[in-house]
């Protein structure tokens, strides 16, 4: 018993944090990681609707995005508020995906360029009208890979 | 001279490293609170290229190998002429293209087999692309247990993509949408 009280009083209460900075830097650059600057801001709301058969995206710099949805509150005295067309960082038409595919196709390597996909990220309360008509300017152009980007469904229909 | 080498032998002590988890911290922060974590996922399709007329083909195959789908503004669907809940597309789908009971108005073989969508403009883009998955899914099942038959593995990572190709083969997903038509919007 002498034995236990001994060790336990010459024992060093202090725990040492001199592992803590690596610790953080480890966390630190697992976000620097897999952080993605978003460069365009979002300027109407969408809520992506819920499906079961998704496939993800795995490279960003072959995807384009087309925004579908109602002006935020900010932009609405300007744009209304009918469901717009967001290309990049700017309101849009469907006459100006051509110029848009166009100015993406330009970054992107010769022979990469047959995988480009476009996301529609539309919000779930649009209805197709304006859907289907820039499905028509996408085949038009020639962009025939799309995404509709969903959420994962949790529960059965 | 002496207080220069004074000050030498001072800049010889260690730079006091305490601060460096701060300084780390606030740089996690910063990267904690830019960081959107948002995958993105969806369902990719491939759309027909542009032939130049916006009428519709006419389908001559025979009727009983399509599989026909109308959406319409109220969001209601039509399932080869009858009235159907969202709940029940997949099912029907699978037994429309599968035919395992070799009824005469279903699909003659999966190979031959059509999927038809057609819906309104004024249809909600939540309800197409519902109905969508749900015909996608039917295949996927089909290709699952097609896999499991023939590979003894679920269809997906596990198979080589002669494998898949072979599946594919079997049974072709082929879905044409038509132009919607023009009720709603």
């Amino acid at each position: 018993m002498g034995k236990f009280s001994k060790k336990g009083g010459k024992a060093d209460p202090e725990v040492s944090t001199a592992s803590l900075p690596d610790i953080i830097f480890m966390l630190l650059f697992f976000f620097m990681v897999t952080t993605v600057m978003r460069t365009s801001e979002l300027m109407v709301s969408v809520s992506v609707p819920e499906a079961t058969e998704l496939t993800k995206l795995e490279k960003k710099s072959l995807v384009n995005y087309i925004y579908i949805g109602r002006p935020m509150e900010r932009y609405e005295s300007e744009f209304g508020t009918a469901p717009r067309i967001q290309l990049g960082n700017k309101f849009g038409t469907d006459k100006d995906i051509p110029l848009f595919l166009e100015a993406h196709r330009a970054k992107v390597s010769e022979r990469e360029r047959g995988l480009i996909y476009s996301s529609i990220r539309a919000d779930g309360e649009v209805t197709m009208g304006i859907v289907s008509d820039i499905k028509t300017a996408l085949r038009k152009a020639g962009q025939l890979k799309i995404n509709y980007s969903a959420r994962a469904r949790a529960k059965d229909l | 001279m002496l207080d220069k080498k004074k000050s030498k032998n001072r800049m010889k002590s260690e730079i006091n490293a305490g601060s460096m988890a701060d300084i780390a911290f606030l740089l996690l922060i910063f990267f904690l609170v830019t960081t959107t974590i948002d995958v993105d996922k969806g369902i990719s399709i491939k759309l027909p290229p542009w032939s130049g007329t916006q009428l519709d083909e006419k389908v001559t195959t025979n009727s009983r190998n399509v599989f026909s789908v109308l959406v319409n503004t109220k969001n209601e669907m039509l399932v080869r002429g009858q009235l159907e809940e969202i709940s029940l597309i997949k099912n029907r789908a699978k037994e429309f293209i599968m035919n395992p009971s070799g009824a005469k108005n279903l699909a003659i073989s999966p190979r031959s087999a059509i999927i038809s969508l057609k819906n309104d403009r004024g249809t909600n883009y939540k309800t197409y692309i519902t109905v969508y998955n749900e015909l996608k899914a039917a295949y996927s099942e089909l290709w699952d247990e097609e896999s499991q038959e023939l590979f003894g593995k679920p269809y997906g990572e596990a198979l080589t993509s002669v494998q898949k190709k072979e599946i594919r083969d079997r049974i072709p997903f082929i879905l044409s949408e038509a132009e919607p038509t023009e009720f709603g919007d």
